[in-house]
C-alpha cells in the first residue's frame, strides 16, 4: 500500500529543483585566476567533505538544507563524501576549538592533493562571536589554508554553493 | 516539601513556577533527594565565581517538581570549593559535575567518577577558565583520557570520530562489540567547547542575547527566549504581549522544521530517500517564508531583550496561514505512508529502546524523554505566557524506540501547526519591544523554555556597570546523551546512525 501512496506523492510534488548559481569569484580568499581548462577536463564533479571545527551547528543547518530536493547538487557534479580521502574540497565551518585543532589539522593532511578549502560561515570566516580564546583559535585560516571565505550566519544554501564553485575554479593548492 | 526541610521559596519576577532560595551544602544531599522521592528532576548543575562579589564560590541546581523549577544556590568554601555529590541521587549529574570541576574547580566529593570531561588538552587541572582571576591557559598537550575497557573473548572496539562520516557535529563514540552487536558505547564529547561561557562575562546584554542564540544554532529561539526571560526577570520587566505572542511563534516554527528535518532524516537513514525529500522540500518553503517575512531563515536574532525585532504584518500572517494548511495535510500523507510503509516499520520498531523506567531512573527530558513516557513538558505544565492561553497538547509514546521518538515528532509538529494558526488568529495589537530599564546593582534571573529538543534554562546575572557578569545556558541534551549509550545497548552496530538520529542531540549545546 505504501508504494502506492508514495508513487501518488511523487506525481503530485512533481520537480522542485531549481537552476544553480554561478560560481562567485568574490568569495575568493585572495585574488586567482579562474581556471578553465579544470573545468574543461573534470567539468564541474567535485566532492566535498564536511568538517565541523566546532560550530554551533547553524551551518550545519544550510548544508543540510543544500542537500535537499530544491538544489538538486548532485545533478550538478557536487558530492559530498564521508572521508577526507575521497574529497576534493573540504568545507570548514565553526570557529576552531582547541579541542578539534590536531583534528582539523588531519584531516586537512588526509585530504589528497589538490585540494580546496572553503571557511563556511561567519566563525570560520573571523571568529565571529566566538573570537579567539583559551578554548578558540578563532578563524579557521589561522589553522589551516583558506581558499574561499563565505560569510554568513549561517550563509545561504545558495550562497554555499557559489562558493564551492567558485574555488573550483581555482588553480589548486598543491602540498601546501 | 518531603524531609520537613524549611524553605523559603522566592518567585521570580514576571514567572510564577521559577522558584529561588538559598541551599546550605549540608542541606543538598537531603534536598535532592526529597525532590527525587516526590517524583522530580534534576535538570541543571553549574557553579559561579562569586568571590568579587564577597562570596566564596556558589554552586547552582536546577530541579523539576510539581510546583515548577526550583533554582537552589549553595554557597560553598573559597579555599575549598566542595559539595557532596549528586550523581547517586540523579545519574544525570554526572556529566555536568565534572565540566563544573573543570571550568571552575568545585570539587563533588566521593563522586563515583571524577574523570575530566570538557577539558582536553587545551588548559591544565589546576587552571579553571570560568574563575574571574584565569588568565592565559597553560595547555597539557597530550590528551589522556581513560575509557572504560570491556573485556573477554570475541571483544573488540570501534573507535569513531571526532570528524564523523556525515554532516553531523563532532564527537567521540567508542563501541564495545561482539560480531556487530554493540555490548558498550561510551561518549567522549567536549570537541565542540569554545568558551561560550567565559566569552558571556563582560558583554552588554544586547550582543549576549545574540551569543545565546548560538549556543546550539537549531535552538536558536528557545535559548534567545529563555536568556531574554532571564534578563527581564533579573531587571523586573515586562515585555508587551504582542512580543511575548511572537515568541512563541518563533519558537513553534523552530520546533516544527527541526522535526521535519529530523523526520526527513529517519527516513534517510532507513534508505527512503523519498522521506528525505519531501520533508526537506517542505521545511525549505518554511524556511524561505521565514526569510521573506522575518529576514532570516531560522529566525536569527528576532528575539532580543525586551521584546522582538520583527513585527508581523497582515501579508505575512496570510502567507503563514496558508503555509500552515498545506503542511498539515502534506504531513499527514507523509506520517501515512511512514506508518504504512513495512520497510520503515521494520527498522524504527523496537530499535534503541529506552524503558520508561531506565528514562525516569536516568532524567530523560524533552521529546525523546516524552517518548519513554516521561511526561513533561513547560509548555503544558508551568506554561508562560502566551503558552497560559494556548492549551498545548502533550504529545506521549512508551514504547520509547525509534518508532517512537519519530511518532512523538509527528504528533508535536502537527500541534505546533495548530498553536501557529491560533496565534496568527489571537495574536494581540501593540509594541512589539520595550526599552529595558537601567540597573546600578548586581540583578540576576533565570529563563525556562520548552525547545523542540526540551527544556532550556539560561542563568543570568548583570553586574554593577550593567554588563554581564555570569551566564549559563544549558541545553536538555547534557541529561539525554547518556541515554543513547544505553538506547544502543543490544543493538546493531548498523544501527546507529539511525538511533543516533532518532535523539537528535546537540553537541555544541553541552559543550559550550
Amino acid at each position: 500500500m505504501a508504494s502506492h501512496l508514495i508513487l501518488s506523492k511523487l506525481w503530485k510534488t512533481g520537480i522542485v529543483s531549481e537552476p544553480p548559481p554561478e560560481a562567485d569569484p568574490s568569495l575568493l580568499a585572495e585574488v586567482r585566476a579562474l581556471n578553465g581548462e579544470i573545468l574543461r577536463v573534470f567539468g564541474r564533479a567535485v566532492v566535498v567533505r564536511h568538517v565541523d571545527a566546532g560550530s554551533c551547528n547553524g551551518c550545519e543547518l544550510e548544508i543540510h538544507a543544500l542537500n535537499g530536493p530544491h538544489y538538486n547538487i548532485e545533478g550538478i557534479g557536487v558530492k559530498f563524501a564521508a572521508s577526507p580521502r575521497h574529497a576534493d574540497v573540504l568545507l570548514v565551518t565553526g570557529p576552531c576549538t582547541a579541542n578539534l585543532e590536531t583534528a582539523l589539522r588531519r584531516t586537512f593532511e588526509a585530504t589528497p592533493d589538490p585540494k580546496w578549502v572553503v571557511a563556511l560561515g561567519e566563525c570560520a570566516a573571523t571568529g565571529g562571536l566566538f573570537g579567539e580564546s583559551y578554548a578558540s583559535r578563532g578563524r579557521i585560516a589561522n589553522v589551516v589554508p583558506v581558499d574561499v571565505v563565505v560569510p554568513g550566519c549561517p550563509p545561504e544554501p545558495r550562497q554555499i554553493l557559489a562558493g564551492i564553485l567558485a574555488a573550483v575554479q581555482t588553480e589548486p593548492r598543491r602540498g601546501a | 516539601m518531603p524531609h520537613r526541610i524549611d524553605l523559603t521559596l522566592l518567585p521570580q519576577h514576571g514567572n510564577g513556577p521559577i522558584w529561588h532560595f538559598d541551599l546550605g551544602a549540608g542541606r543538598l544531599t537531603a534536598f535532592a533527594r526529597g525532590i527525587q522521592e516526590e517524583g522530580g528532576q534534576l535538570l541543571a548543575l553549574w557553579g559561579s565565581d562569586d568571590r568579587h562579589l564577597g562570596g566564596g564560590f556558589a554552586l547552582h541546581t536546577a530541579y523539576l517538581a510539581s510546583v515548577g523549577l526550583i533554582w537552589a544556590e549553595t554557597r560553598l568554601d573559597e579555599r575549598e570549593p566542595a559539595y557532596p555529590d549528586l550523581a547517586h541521587i540523579f545519574p544525570q549529574a554526572d556529566r555536568m559535575q565534572r565540566a563544573t570541576r573543570d571550568l571552575l574547580g568545585l570539587r563533588a566529593t566521593d563522586a563515583q567518577d571524577d574523570r575530566k570531561w570538557l577539558r582536553h588538552g587545551a588548559w591544565g587541572a589546576e587552571a579553571f577558565p570560568l574563575r574571574k582571576d584565569f588568565t592565559s591557559p597553560s595547555p597539557e598537550g597530550v590528551d589522556a583520557y581513560p575509557f572504560v575497557r570491556v573485556e573477554g573473548q570475541g571483544v573488540h572496539e570501534i573507535p569513531v570520530g571526532p570528524i564523523h562520516a556525515g554532516v553531523i557535529e563532532p564527537g567521540h563514540f567508542r563501541f564495545s562489540v561482539i560480531g556487530d552487536r554493540v555490548l558498550k558505547l561510551e561518549e567522549r564529547l567536549g570537541y565542540t567547547h569554545k568558551g561560550t561561557e567565559k566569552r558571556f562575562e563582560g558583554m552588554d546584554v544586547a550582543t549576549g542575547a545574540r551569543l545565546a542564540g548560538r549556543v546550539s544554532g537549531d535552538s536558536h529561539s528557545a535559548f534567545t527566549w529563555a536568556y531574554c526571560m532571564a534578563v527581564e526577570s533579573a531587571l523586573a520587566a515586562t515585555p508587551p504581549a504582542r512580543a511575548l505572542w511572537l515568541r512563541a511563534l518563533f519558537l513553534e516554527i523552530e520546533r516544527l522544521v527541526n522535526h521535519l528535518g529530523d523526520l526527513g532524516y529517519l527516513g534517510n537513514d532507513v534508505a527512503l530517500g523519498f522521506g528525505f525529500n519531501q520533508f526537506w522540500r517542505i521545511k525549505e518553503t518554511w524556511l524561505r517564508a521565514c526569510k521573506d517575512h522575518f529576514g532570516h531563515r531560522y529566525l536569527f536574532d528576532c528575539i532580543v531583550p525586551g521584546g522582538v525585532a520583527r513585527d508581523l504584518r497582515p501579508e505575512a500572517a496570510d502567507t503563514f496561514r496558508r503555509l500552515t494548511e498545506s503542511t498539515r495535510r502534506e504531513l499527514r500523507e507523509l506520517l501515512d505512508i511512514y506508518e504504512e510503509h513495512a520497510g520503515v516499520q521494520d527498522r524504527f520498531t523496537g530499535t534503541g529502546i529506552v524503558s520508561p523506567a531506565i528514562a525516569a531512573r536516568m532524567g530523560l527530558m524533552g521529546l525523546a524523554g516524552r517518548a519513554s513516557s516521561q511526561a513533561w513538558d513547560a509548555r503544558v505544565q508551568f506554561p508562560p505566557p502566551p503558552y497560559d492561553e494556548l492549551d498545548v497538547r502533550m504529545a506521549l509514546e512508551r514504547s520509547g524506540d525509534v518508532a517512537a521518538r519519530a511518532r512523538v515528532r509527528g504528533s508535536e509538529a502537527m500541534e505546533s501547526l495548530r498553536l501557529i494558526e491560533v496565534i496568527l488568529a489571537r495574536l494581540p495589537a501593540g509594541e512589539w519591544a520595550r526599552a529595558l530599564p537601567a540597573t546600578d546593582e548586581l540583578r540576576q534571573g533565570l529563563g525556562w523554555v520548552e525547545g523542540w529538543r526540551g527544556p532550556v534554562i539560561v542563568h543570568v546575572r548583570i553586574g554593577k556597570d550593567g554588563r554581564l557578569d555570569r551566564v549559563h545556558p544549558h541545553d536538555p541534551s547534557w541529561q539525554n546523551w547518556p541515554l543513547l549509550e544505553l538506547g544502543i545497548l543490544g543493538n546493531i552496530v548498523p544501527d546507529f546512525p539511525l538511533i543516533n538520529k532518532s535523539f537528535n542531540l546537540s553537541y555544541s549545546g553541552a559543550d559550550l
